[in-house]
């Protein structure tokens, strides 16, 4: 199993790369389903929330893919970055321990329901600057395009490009340092 | 957000492109050398003596030294930023350099009367040894720190003081070409000192400054 992903994974990272945004699509939601089952498998207490982890681990592959190279596999690479990011995750709960013993218990109350507005990455969204917020909304929670997304706000495509590449980079560099809220 | 429109976001950034890491480590290295040589030159540079010394073995020995640590330092350093590259072979090789200062060291033990060796070993410029080293190694450990933080250290603290062992092997090698003390006593002692003292900063800019 693991032979047959790796050669076709491999193969649409390179394609990405070159350019081919719809086999960068089918890889990210490849990765996600790995780094899925991954991650839950690694977390057996609650505490941390795997879906929070395998959202750090999507933006960490992204904003850092330049770090893989071409002529190695893509698994042990990809593996490695959700290692970091479950680690990480573990860490940062362990320092907030305390504070979160109310979360928990409304977790325990209704565990199914509306986890989706608790997600790290909305604090994270929240951080950012109010022209960068709109357009990744507007890209990820909106589904619209770039171009879609330009005759919105009346701006070009080119500063819908800047504005999301630099939200999408702070949103991951506030995971990395632990900061999730408003500053 | 869910993970599914994260990835709407992320494909639609699909074009942004950024150096690829292992090019950018070459790059990085040209300019760490570029800067160390400019420190180097604007401050203590060679010695006088520097062609003469050239053809003494306790000189060109130096060179094997520093040069051995900051090659070997440059491969560790590249497989640390890259995730899930193996870093075994690598590592293996960082013993390269000390396992050579040390059986120099015991042939000078050999060669120089036991009266010498206090003498060998405090040699006549250790200060500015322990002073120049980390200088000239300052400007190079800030780039290899930056380039820590461009690729994606899983190990962040102990690719830091790789960082610095390379800054360290790197100034030394021209540290070297400065200093008078050659023998194998007086590098094994203060280099080594100058050289840990960059890897132990490297190792504070790996825990506090690469985050990722």
């Amino acid at each position: 199993m693991s032979g047959k992903d790796e050669a076709e994974l491999s193969r649409l990272m390179r394609a990405a790369i070159a350019g081919d945004e719809k086999a960068y699509a089918d890889f990210l939601h490849r990765i996600a389903a790995l780094v899925r089952g991954f991650v839950r498998r690694k977390i057996v207490q609650g505490g941390v929330d795997p879906e929070d982890v395998v959202q750090e681990t999507l933006l960490a592959i992204h904003v850092k893919r330049h770090t893989w190279r071409q002529d190695a596999p893509v698994l042990p690479w990809i593996y490695a970055i959700a290692r970091f990011k479950l680690i990480d995750a573990f860490r940062r709960r362990g320092r907030r321990i305390e504070i979160d013993v109310d979360d928990i218990a409304e977790t325990f109350a209704e565990p199914e329901t509306e986890t989706v507005s608790e997600r790290d990455i909305n604090r994270a969204l929240d951080g950012l600057s109010p022209a960068q917020r709109s357009v990744v909304s507007a890209v990820s929670v909106e589904g619209r395009s770039i171009g879609e997304t330009a005759a919105k706000f009346g701006i070009s495509e080119t500063a819908v490009r800047v504005s999301l590449h630099r939200g999408l980079a702070a949103i991951a560099k506030r995971f990395g340092q632990g900061r999730f809220g408003r500053e | 957000m869910r993970t599914d429109d994260l990835i709407k976001a992320l494909d639609a950034d699909a074009s942004s492109k950024a150096m690829p890491l292992q090019s950018a480590w070459w790059m990085a290295a040209g300019a760490a050398v570029v800067i160390a040589a400019a420190v180097f030159l604007l401050t203590i540079g060679p010695r006088p003596d520097f062609m003469a010394a050239a053809h003494t073995m306790r000189f060109l020995s130096k060179f094997v030294f520093t040069i051995v640590l900051a090659v070997s330092a440059f491969a560790l350093i590249r497989a640390l930023s890259t995730p899930g590259a193996s870093t075994g072979r690598a590592m293996a090789w960082m013993a390269a350099a000390p396992v050579l200062v040390a059986v120099a060291v015991i042939l000078e033990l050999f060669m120089v009367p036991e009266a010498l060796w206090g003498t060998r070993m405090v040699g006549s410029n250790m200060m500015i040894c322990m002073g120049f080293i980390p200088l000239i190694g300052l400007g190079p450990l800030a780039i290899f720190l930056w380039m820590l933080r461009y690729g994606a250290p899983t190990r962040p603290v102990l690719a830091g003081a790789v960082a610095g062992l390379l800054a360290g092997g790197l100034a030394a090698t021209f540290y070297a070409a400065h200093c008078f003390d050659d023998s194998p006593l007086f590098v094994a002692t203060w280099y080594t000192i100058a050289i840990a003292a960059l890897a132990l900063l490297g190792a504070l800019g790996g825990r506090f400054f690469v985050r990722w």
